[in-house]
């Protein structure tokens, strides 16, 4: 048939954990060398090159800044699409990608934060303003927090995962806000000036150490979730595999 | 669903209800910042809006873990999921009912509350105003927060958790329309009409998230 059901069936093969396991046995390593490579080059390249004329070398905070605060959304969206896999489509592994995303996204979000704020003390004068973006960011970090004590709280993988995708969605909400509070709300935090209409608007001399940082970022991003999510599928069969020895524990025991 | 939206009032007002500690704790909210920020009337006005709304957020927070857990208790929520009405609508009545029981009498508390904060008359309209257009929101977000904690256990502290970032757009415009209102040059509608989209799209969001996440938790 078409290209289309192929994909599709590609994608429902991952549906198996073993399967999932040996592709991930496969990828990750690959996936670790590259990340490790464009980091090695992003950091020589956010080292040597020039500093702001106004900037100074604060400048290179941003090269740390920018692609955290890019992969914090990013991850949010990635969260978003397992919900809709959970619910819609019931992919097993669907659940497993929204659990173990949480806390890698709550961690760029968090970068994102100290870095900005690092930044932010000699630019602006001030370690935090309450402006649009930062606040917008700031709710994104709580509501990750909140996803990863909705996620611990419920014993039942299979209902706590059904249950904060609903929650995933709905938070979802927030992500338009925080890519647009910069046009909507004239605040201190400047608008974007790489993923935009017209072209970017910074020098090619910090664009190319910002884009090699925001690959490697998402490579490292990409290689934490599928390590991750492998962690969550070896925990989950660990879990059963000592409850399964506890009920024969418990057998035996009775047995004369 | 009438029958079920009066049910649900006079369960909640009755003894045991808890609709009037949502009052009561708005009262005391209102009543501690004077011995925080000092009794200095001008202070006192210019921060009380921000003031109320914070009070009604937190206390509209308060009993909404209550909303479905009592059903879950007593087994009528596998009624209500399994009749023919769609549960869309029943979590929609069950939130107006709600709102009705404990966010009506904080909107009808604020004026009073607003005097002691030696607010004007045009604050405590405009304040009352922006409360009555936002606190269904609150309840609406609030449902699925209720929704998603039915099955833990102590998920009252969770619930608030969950909900208040998302609640922060509604206590963002409703304290906005409110300084605006009060403060000549800015203009009033633009915030309010926000709020009042706000409201409105949460009235849809909330039911249909709210529904998905008890029919999941439903074992």
């Amino acid at each position: 048939m078409s290209e289309n059901s192929l994909a599709i069936r590609k994608f429902s093969d991952l549906a198996n954990p073993t399967r999932f396991l040996a592709l991930a046995a496969r990828v990750l390593p690959w996936l670790a060398v590259l990340t490790v490579l464009f980091f090695a080059v992003g950091l020589w390249l956010s080292f040597t090159t020039e500093g702001d004329y106004q900037q100074g070398e604060t400048v290179r905070i941003m090269y740390v800044h920018v692609p955290a605060a890019w992969l914090s959304m990013m991850c949010y969206t990635v969260m978003a699409i397992s919900a809709l896999g959970t619910l819609v489509w019931r992919h097993p592994l669907a659940d497993v990608s929204a659990k173990a995303a949480a806390p890698i996204g709550a961690s760029f979000t968090f970068l994102a934060l100290v870095t900005g704020s690092l930044w932010g003390k000699p630019m602006w004068g001030t370690w935090w303003v309450w402006d649009a973006r930062l606040t917008s960011v700031f709710v994104l970090f709580l509501m990750y927090l909140g996803l990863i004590a909705l996620n611990r709280a419920m014993e039942d993988p299979a209902r706590s995962a059904r249950v904060s995708a609903v929650l995933v969605l709905v938070g979802f909400v927030n992500i338009p806000i925080i890519k647009f509070s910069v046009e909507w709300w004239n605040t201190l935090h400047q608008p974007a000036s790489v993923m935009r209409l017209g072209g970017p608007t910074i020098d090619p001399e910090f664009l190319w150490p910002l884009m090699v940082m925001a690959i490697a970022f998402t490579l490292l991003f990409f290689s934490l979730h599928i390590a991750a999510m492998r962690n969550e599928i070896w925990r989950r069969r660990v879990t059963s595999l000592r409850r399964q020895a506890a009920r024969n524990a418990g057998r035996e025991s009775l047995a004369p | 669903m009438i029958a079920l939206f009066f049910r649900d009032l006079k369960l909640s007002v009755r003894a045991g209800g808890g609709a009037m500690i949502g009052v009561l704790f708005f009262m005391t909210i209102v009543a501690v910042i004077p011995f925080g920020v000092g009794p200095d009337l001008n202070l006192l006005a210019r921060i009380g809006p921000a003031i109320l709304w914070i009070g009604a957020l937190l206390a509209s927070l308060l009993g909404l873990d209550r909303l479905f857990q009592a059903e879950r208790e007593d087994g009528s929520l596998d009624l209500l999921l399994m009749q023919e009405t769609p549960l869309l609508l029943t979590v929609f009545v069950k939130c107006a009912a709600h709102w009705a029981a404990t966010g009506l009498p904080l909107v009808v508390a604020s004026p009073f509350l607003g005097l002691f904060m030696n607010m004007n008359e045009l604050a405590i309209g405009a304040t009352m105003l922006t409360l009555l257009a936002g606190t269904p929101a609150i309840t609406f977000i609030g449902a699925v927060g209720a929704a998603v904690a039915v099955a833990l256990p102590r998920g009252g502290l969770l619930v608030s958790i969950l909900v208040l970032p998302l609640a922060v757009p509604v206590l963002i415009f409703g304290v906005s329309a409110v300084y605006a209102a009060i403060q000549d040059p800015a203009p009033f509608l633009p915030p309010f009409m926000i709020l009042v989209a706000i409201t409105l799209f949460f009235a849809v969001i909330g039911p249909v998230a709210a529904a998905a996440a008890l029919r999941h938790s439903a074992d």
